[in-house]
């Protein structure tokens, strides 16, 4: 059967501000899943807490909206225990890379067959507005007293640090680029993140649309005038490779990594969006298969744990219990 | 008893004595202490042995074993007149022992480690081999009772085998040695002896440790999926799980307890019996994904092994002191169980009823235990799992699942039922999609803030508690032991049952009828019961290691009895057998109201 778009869209009310990034971002992620034909029955959708974190409850797939800035661990344990399943962690700014910031680094460290989604837009729009962990220092939104008195963190330098195994950048309204990033994702076998650049047009009156796009408006007349947009694809520069090739050949992972890591410090008059780095390694899955034999053949949650006739439990410990026997 | 520095072997002397012993078909109750540290602070291990089945330990010290001066020091005072010590003479003249009233034995440590090197040929190994004193102190003990060297052998060639196959016949040499020097030197003189005793036919026992007892139970009801992070006293069930990969569970060291909590939630939301297990402080930072899940209705398990709080409290120490918190944990209100076991037969059956409970009732599971049976040894019997089944409740198939489906037309994981129960799907499953959220929501799962709905569906959660309640049997909530008519009611939870049922006896020797009720389930409480029973009770007394008496509290706000006296303990050591005995003592013969327990080292 083809699926569409529409067979992932649920008829739940939106109630996301007129013009929020948000909208581009859900477009993409149910595009994105109809291209790849991915059974919505197979596909389980993960959110923490804020505006964005509404996104599973419009989405037809198995949807989970936890605690702020949990989305991580609770899609790991899914994933874990049913790895058959396409598992998709949505985090925010604030709550993946602030009040998740444990989970976001530690996630790193298991390189778990999934793709984490950061909708980041500089403020934690939800409790009107204060500034979230990668708002610049000194810049002043509507919405705040003062300027913001804390410098931001890099979250794609943050994650090669951390140990991602692919490291990516979209925009909201680079609609088919960010498809593209999101199939890129999901199909890269190990831990994807992707950061997503997602305008909140409530709160965040500095890095808006216009702004991202070099649309400047003159403040007296109304009148809108193109510069040059900062947004631009890191695969229309030539020259950017950001695949390692060969894992095993450390002095390829370093130049890798340096150039992701000088890449991911370009931000003001050019702003690169794309795959930053690449490299493909052992997953968590893989890591685990070798220790439990179990998991060869059965997934955690499809194991036999009893006969389902009689009630009995199917796992022996005669054995354990022999080696405790006393007489 | 026996006692070292903190890395020095201590715990494996303890369990080389209680495994001899056991072998020969005596009981065995073996008790932990230790301080927060890695190596060097002083800890022992005590072991009380009987031919009559043992549940506690005891105040008095009949043999105390020692190789440092610490040890001696500390533990001198509390061996009975007529006990033995052994002590190295390189470190102590007999009379600054200052116990005349005890037989003091030299066990000279070094020389017998010289003589062992010198017959394998090992003599500049000799520091390594220093390792020995521990074989030779529990050699010299078993001379000293004249148990069997043939089982001290054959619990030696148990322990070193396989990689260490090699280490075996240098130190059976050894505690060859030291038994001889025991026997031939000492036995005569000593009053208590061991002697092996036949053990019934198609009897069979083990010996085991709370943290193993709960593991082993997680095993046979079916847990898949076991998170942890680093914790005393949980983390040795985790590590036992881990280094037993045959059992096909997968364990995760997380990053935090909060991480622990949600990971296991992630993957009991898949269909895998997913459970964690953890301490006071971890427990804490576990509250928020304990309360998602209750909110989600997620069938999880989280065992928690009380130590003394609150913060880091006493980390390596016994306290009762979570109930109250354990009980209310999360803002807002959600049904949980709440199980306490209090020995080593219900940690492994809780441990199996706890998942049938969270998959049943669909909801979290909380298994209340503590440091005092998590780190205790004893000789039990063989576990039966006759009786054990496995109840995976409202659990959808694909085929029962296409079937509602074709008859409601859409499928809905809250759906409104007389018992508060939904049937549940999993992921993966066609037809099945569900949604689930922190925030309050519709059948489907999906937000809504509507009035109505949150009335219905607190309803529909909160009842799920009361069809608990209504639906397991009384004998999984409460044990009651005793006569129906005493002098004294003794009403507790958790590990003080052991000292209690042991303290019975010897009560009733000296002419105080006592008994006892255990709360088993704290949730949902079974107040019927324990009403009758302390209706009828002539002196209700609460048995507890915690300052303000919580279970005495919990009982009142729902039978609305009040205790008449109450025993508490809350110094960071176990309750003994001495203890209650003379805790009762003071309440039934000189009236007092509340006895302060301060035993312990």
């Amino acid at each position: 059967m083809e699926l569409k778009a529409a067979d992932y869209k649920t008829d739940t009310h939106n109630d996301w501000c007129p013009g929020c990034g948000d909208f581009g971002v859900l477009n993409a992620i149910q595009q994105a899943l109809a291209e790849m034909h991915l059974p919505p029955e197979q596909v389980f959708l993960f959110s923490g807490v804020g505006c964005f974190a509404k996104t599973p409850h419009f989405v037809r797939t198995y949807g989970c909206h936890t605690l702020h800035g949990r989305s991580l661990p609770f899609a790991v344990g899914a994933k874990l225990a049913n790895p058959e399943l396409t598992v998709i962690s949505l985090g925010g700014d604030g709550d993946g890379y602030g009040i998740g910031a444990g989970h976001f680094l530690n996630t790193g460290r298991r390189n778990v067959d999934m793709l984490y989604m950061v909708f980041n837009n500089g403020v934690y729009g939800l409790t009107k507005g204060q500034a979230s962990p990668t708002l610049k220092r000194n810049v002043q939104t509507k919405s705040l007293p003062t300027p913001n008195i804390n410098d931001a963190i890099n979250p794609l330098a943050v994650a090669l640090a951390a140990g991602y195994t692919f490291i990516a950048r979209g925009y909201a309204y680079d609609g088919k680029g960010l498809r593209q990033l999101i199939q890129a994702g999901i199909n890269h076998r190990g831990l994807a993140l992707l950061d997503v650049l997602q305008p909140c047009p409530t709160y965040n009156t500095v890095n808006t649309k216009d702004w991202y796009e070099g649309i400047e408006m003159n403040e007296e007349t109304g009148v809108k005038k193109s510069l040059k947009p900062r947004i631009y694809r890191l695969e229309d520069e030539t020259g950017y490779d950001p695949v390692v090739h060969n894992p095993d050949d450390l002095e390829e992972v370093s130049k890798k990594m340096l150039q992701a890591f000088l890449k991911s410090q370009e931000w003001g008059e050019k702003i690169p969006t794309g795959v930053f780095y690449q490299i493909n390694l052992p997953t968590f899955e893989d890591r685990l298969k070798e220790r439990v034999s179990a998991r060869q053949k059965y997934t955690p949650a499809n194991m036999p744990i009893y006969d389902p006739a009689t009630g009995t439990p199917n796992l022996d410990i005669s054995e354990a219990l022999a080696e405790l026997r006393v007489c | 008893m026996i006692g070292g520095p903190q890395g020095s072997g201590v715990d494996s002397s303890a369990t080389t004595f209680a495994r001899t012993c056991a072998s020969g078909g005596l009981y065995v109750f073996g008790k932990r202490e230790y301080h927060s540290n890695i190596k060097g602070d002083h800890s022992y291990f005590q072991i009380r042995v009987s031919e009559e089945p043992v549940r506690s330990h005891v105040d008095e010290v009949h043999l105390l074993a020692t190789f440092d001066k610490e040890t001696l020091e500390v533990h001198r005072h509390e061996v009975v007149k007529g006990g033995a010590i052994l002590y190295d003479p390189s470190l102590f003249k007999p009379e600054e022992i200052q116990r005349p009233d005890c037989l003091l034995i030299p066990v000279s440590y070094g020389e017998i480690i010289q003589a062992t090197a010198k017959q394998f040929n090992r003599e500049k190994d000799v520091m390594k081999l220093q390792i020995m004193k521990n074989v030779i102190s529990v050699a010299v003990s078993l001379g000293l009772v004249g148990f069997d060297f043939a089982l001290l052998k054959s619990t030696l060639e148990g322990i070193f085998k396989g990689r260490r196959a090699a280490l075996a016949p240098m130190n059976i040499w050894a505690a060859q040695q030291a038994y001889d020097f025991g026997a031939k030197n000492w036995q005569a003189k000593y009053l208590h002896q061991l002697r092996k005793v036949s053990v019934p036919s198609g009897e069979k026992r083990i010996m085991i440790t709370g943290t193993t007892a709960t593991a082993l139970g997680k095993v046979v009801g079916g847990c898949r999926f076991q998170t942890y992070y680093p914790i005393t006293p949980a983390s040795d069930e985790s590590e036992y799980l881990e280094s037993h990969p045959e059992f096909g569970i997968t364990v995760v060291q997380s990053e935090d307890e909060i991480a622990a909590m949600t990971m296991a939630v992630g993957a009991a939301m898949t269909g895998a019996r997913a459970s964690t297990s953890t301490s006071g402080p971890g427990f804490c930072l576990m509250v928020e994904g304990i309360g998602w899940a209750g909110m989600n209705e997620v069938p999880v398990v989280v065992f928690n092994y009380q130590r003394a709080g609150p913060a880091t409290g006493l980390p390596t120490r016994h306290e009762q002191g979570d109930l109250k918190f354990v009980l209310s944990a999360s803002h807002g209100e959600f049904p949980r169980l709440v199980l306490a076991p209090a020995d080593l037969e219900e940690y492994f059956y809780d441990a199996i009823d706890a998942f049938n409970y969270a998959e049943r009732y669909q909801t979290p599971v909380i298994v209340l235990g503590d440091k005092a049976v998590a780190n205790s040894t004893q000789t039990i019997p063989w576990y039966d799992l006759g009786g054990v089944h496995i109840d995976r409740g409202l659990l959808l198939s694909d085929e029962d699942l296409a079937v509602l489906v074709a008859s409601e037309g859409q499928y809905k994981r809250f759906k409104f039922t007389e018992s508060g129960i939904s049937p549940r799907s999993l992921p993966g499953q066609k037809g099945g999609i569900f949604w689930l959220t922190g925030d309050e929501h519709n059948e489907v799962g999906h937000i809504t803030e509507d009035p109505d709905n949150r009335t219905r569906m607190m309803v529909k959660r909160m009842h799920k508690l009361e069809v608990a309640a209504r639906e397991i049997p009384i004998e999984k909530k409460v044990n009651f032991f005793g006569e129906r008519d005493a002098d004294v009611t003794l009403v507790s939870w958790g590990s003080s049952k052991g000292a209690i049922l042991d303290a019975m006896d010897v009560l009733k020797a000296e002419g105080i009828r006592a008994n006892f009720l255990q709360v088993h389930m704290i949730l949902p409480f079974p107040t019927d019961f324990v009403a009758q029973i302390l209706s009828r009770a002539r002196r209700r007394v609460n048995v507890e290691m915690n300052f303000s008496g919580q279970l005495g509290q919990v009982i009142r706000e729902k039978t609305g009895f009040t205790m008449d006296a109450s025993i508490l303990k809350w110094n960071g050591r176990a309750i003994s057998q001495n203890e209650v005995i003379d805790g009762v003592k003071r309440i039934v013969k000189e009236h007092e109201s509340k006895v302060v327990l301060t035993h312990g080292t």
